[in-house]
């Protein structure tokens, strides 16, 4: 295929679904199957479109110096004229090839799991155009087109974490999510203009593969800040974009809260779409932070390393302590951007962006495949609701009509004693409410209410296996260990290899981490899926629908096999073999090039990998015993409850939510309300009403004249005619005789007159 | 047989005719009489007119002239009158002067 028609492909690859989005809102908003297969077919002709692109470029030896690129003049600015186009390079590529996927496999499985809820099509318009954007954002080749799709996506997820938003708690989370990624966006837009000032262009290509522009921007002392170049400004405030959208410490608190949108929303955000974006942005500008470190200033890579490993061993620890099965997810996806953002920052660009693309296979899959739980569950309860109360189909019909995301929530954040983004917001009417209720509520997402559903849904639970162990880093046959065996890998050749601290840092911090993640996952696992049903309708559940169980097939598929793309090439034994087939190393030799500073590839070392596999096996095996025999029966306490106030600490997540509440919200509450009262009541208002009394007064006066002068002269000549007809009127009797005599004496004055005035 | 009576008893006698026609058309509370009034006092004219004729320029033919003009117009004015007379004591069973003030209302 031609060079011109490839780049025709990838400007129309992110269409299809923002045509979907379109569509379905203005035309067929009342067709729901129309609707839904519109949204799946849509986003399908895209994937083909991108992996046509993908899988032509893909061979290209020169692609990161000679990317795939077209684009047009779009605003003309003096003499030089700001470009909008597209372009792949190998980072490009690699998520033009995952994003898609992940992406119809979603859409697809929303079909199945949406199917009971009103506002169906509606749902899927918002997730076509979230698909659309995130294409977008990928094949963008400017910082400023890509920083329109990226609000684009906050939008998006705005609206679809508020889905259900007859819910506090839901439109709270989507609040929320909204203005915290606003924070880092506000950075990033400083980032952009800071960085289009130093180098007049925002395009990738011409600043990040571009030597002198990036030794430039390196020599250059900072705006206002000493000690840091204007690489290294630039940089940071770009990644306060990635810590607003890829959820890091500070800004982490939206992401545990943006599973209040339905679960294939939470699957889109913590694996396709937003997260993966912010890490995406930062590894574009992976460039600026080399070359600042290459001239000795390592205070940029410092604090990405710094925010990436607490942010994972943050995330691994709270999600010890969580039992909504979703929860667990989400502070998992936490934790592993962390371990993205930590590798970034010891210099690991290809481990980084390799457990990216893994995790979000991974993810995805244990997103999906916690919505088919709970779904199960869901209709397990309905199953058992339906028997118990026959005689009232209208309560019956009610639970249907909602949903299963639509229920229970609200209940859960009491009953596991952490409060949500009530605490944000103040508590809400329903919150109350429920809180008088919640004996009866049952919460399908609470993993204490589950148990034993291996057998009930096979297939939901060899693929949720199968992404619990990529994710807790299953030796050589997942993903999730050949990922993270990379960053382990590169942090212990630059931390105790080299000897640097931050490296050394990492690499303790990721291993501990790591270890964490194997036992929730191990815990999660066992919860679920072993022991014996503790609720009725955990007894009832059935495996779901085609829609449900093939893209959670699917990603297992990827779960297990994208991790191959990449195993070390003199890694013992399996190096050979791959090599042999020709993908030992691939991903690594096919994004490095987008390096401008080559790192050499750390040697095959042993220890890392024990590391690895004992923190994995370790944790997983002793999630294994703790969560078995007596700890699996119904109102057993959980093992982590025993941890006392540690336990009360993890679980309302390192109270994060409180200190910003106390910090942040309510003294700017406080200002604002005082702002309010002094300036706009005392002082704003005071002045209006003072011109208003002068106003008032002006208008007095010419009321007064109006009164006066005015009508005063028009109602005194209106008057006297008046007074004259009356009189006239008067005269006027209608008595014949009477005029008779006033015309005698009229002619007997006129007589007299002529008589004796005249003839005188 | 004329000439022993002067002008002036002519004229006398037409004032005081004009006068009691005056005061009838001015006082009575009948239409008809008001009428009556005013041939009287058309006659009263008449008297003056053939007065002042015959003693001022009998042999012109003016004065009778004149005089025969008001007689014809006296009676049809009579006429018309009499017939206006009928046509509204038709209509309000009344000849009373007084109570002929539809227009006023």
């Amino acid at each position: 295929m031609t060079q011109d028609t490839l780049v025709t492909l990838t400007a129309l690859a992110p269409l299809p679904p923002i045509i979907a989005f379109a569509v379905i809102a203005l035309f067929t908003n009342r067709q729901r199957a129309l609707s839904a297969w519109l949204a799946v077919g849509m986003m399908a002709l895209s994937l083909i479109m991108s992996w046509i692109v993908v899988f032509s470029v893909i061979g290209r030896p020169d692609l990161a110096t000679n990317p795939l690129h077209g684009s047009i003049a779009w605003i003309p600015t003096g003499d030089t004229s700001l470009s909008m186009g597209v372009s792949v390079d190998p980072l490009g590529a690699l998520f033009l090839f995952m994003v898609p996927l992940a992406c119809t496999l979603i859409i697809l499985y929303s079909v199945g799991y949406m199917s009971h809820e009103t506002r169906y099509t509606r749902f899927f318009a918002y997730l076509s155009l979230f698909a659309g954007s995130m294409m977008g954002l990928v094949v963008s080749d400017n910082l400023l087109s890509l920083f329109i799709f990226w609000e684009l996506m906050g939008f998006c997820s705005y609206s679809l974490i508020g889905f259900f938003y007859y819910k506090p708690s839901a439109y709270n989370a989507a609040v929320k999510a909204f203005m915290t990624t606003r924070v880092g966006d506000m950075l990033l837009i400083l980032g952009m203009v800071y960085l289009y000032t130093q180098t007049g262009s925002l395009n990738f290509h011409d600043v990040m593969m571009n030597k002198t522009v990036l030794e430039h921007l390196a020599e250059t002392p900072a705006l206002l800040i000493p000690g840091l170049s204007a690489a290294g400004l630039a940089g940071l405030l770009i990644f306060g974009g990635t810590v607003g959208k890829s959820a890091q410490w500070p800004l982490h608190v939206w992401l545990p809260d943006a599973m209040e949108g339905p679960t294939p929303v939470s699957a889109m955000i913590h694996a396709a779409t937003m997260v993966s974006a912010g890490i995406f942005m930062l590894l574009r500008f992976f460039n600026l932070f080399a070359i600042s470190a290459e001239v000795g200033n390592h205070t940029p890579m410092l604090i990405i390393g710094l925010i990436g490993s607490l942010t994972a061993f943050m995330g691994a620890t709270i999600a010890l302590a969580q039992f909504d099965i979703k929860r667990v997810l989400a502070f998992s996806t936490i934790s592993q951007l962390g371990f993205m953002v930590a590798a970034v920052g010891i210099g690991a660009y290809g481990a980084a962006a390799f457990h990216l693309l893994t995790h979000a296979f991974f993810k995805a899959l244990l997103f999906l495949g916690s919505g088919s739980v709970i779904h199960g569950v869901e209709h397990g309860h309905q199953h058992v609701t339906g028997h118990h109360e026959h005689g009232d189909p209208a309560r019956a019909g009610l639970d249907d009509g909602h949903g299963h995301d639509a229920h229970g929530h609200d209940t859960h954040a009491i009953e596991d004693g952490s409060r949500k983004t009530e605490d944000l917001h103040g508590h809400g009417p329903s919150f109350v409410s429920s809180h008088s209720s919640h004996k009866e509520e049952f919460d399908p997402q609470d993993m204490r209410n589950m148990g034993g559903l291996r057998s009930k849904m096979p297939i939901t639970f060899i693929t949720f296996l199968i992404g619990g162990l990529a994710l807790a880093g299953f030796p050589f046959i997942t993903a999730g260990f050949w990922s993270k065996d990379e960053i382990f890998a590169e942090a212990y050749h630059f931390g105790i290899g080299q000897g640097q601290p931050l490296a050394t840092l990492v690499f303790v911090v990721l291993v501990l981490s790591a270890l964490m993640t194997a036992f929730y996952t191990a815990r999660q696992i066992k919860l679920t899926f072993f022991g014996h049903p503790r609720t009725d309708a955990a007894a009832h559940a059935s495996e779901n629908t085609w829609h449900m169980t093939l893209p959670l097939i699917v990603l297992a598929f990827f779960a297990i096999f994208a991790g191959f793309v990449n195993v070390p090439k003199d890694f013992m034994g399996f190096g050979d073999i791959f090599k042999s087939l020709g993908l030992a190393g691939w991903l690594k030799d096919f994004i490095t090039p987008m390096l401008i500073i080559k790192e050499e590839a750390p040697a095959f070392n042993l220890v890392p990998v024990l590391f690895s596999l004992a923190v994995a096996l370790g944790g997983l095996g002793l999630g294994w015993v703790v969560y078995s025999g007596r700890n699996l029966e119904v109102g057993v306490p959980d093992p982590v409850q025993k941890l006392g106030g540690l336990y009360t600490f993890l679980n309302r997540r390192w109270m994060w939510d409180e200190l910003y509440r106390a910090v942040l919200i309510n003294p700017l509450q406080a200002l604002a309300d005082n702002y309010t009262r002094v300036v706009d009541k005392g002082i704003i208002d005071k002045i209006l009403e003072g011109g208003f009394a002068i106003g008032s007064l002006i208008a007095d006066g010419f009321k007064t004249f109006d009164r006066v002068f005015i009508t005063g002269f028009s109602d005194t000549v209106g008057r006297a005619f008046k007074g004259l007809g009356n009189f006239l009127r008067d005269l006027q009797t209608g008595q014949v005789q009477g005029y008779l005599l006033s015309a005698m004496i009229a002619v007997l004055v006129l007589v007299g007159f002529f008589l004796f005035v005249l003839a005188r | 047989m004329l000439n022993g009576i002067p002008l002036s008893w002519f004229l006398i006698l037409a004032a005081a005719l004009f006068c009691i026609g005056l005061y009838g058309a001015l006082a009575r509370k009948n239409a008809v009489a008001i009428l009556m009034g005013v041939e009287l006092m058309l006659n009263a004219v008449n008297i003056n007119l053939i007065a002042f004729w015959r003693y001022l320029n009998p042999s012109a033919t003016v004065g009778l002239a004149f005089a025969a003009f008001v007689f014809i117009v006296a009676a049809a004015e009579a006429s018309v009158g009499l017939a206006l007379i009928i046509s509204a004591y038709r209509n309000m069973r009344s000849v009373d002067p007084e109570q002929m003030d539809l227009l006023k209302m």
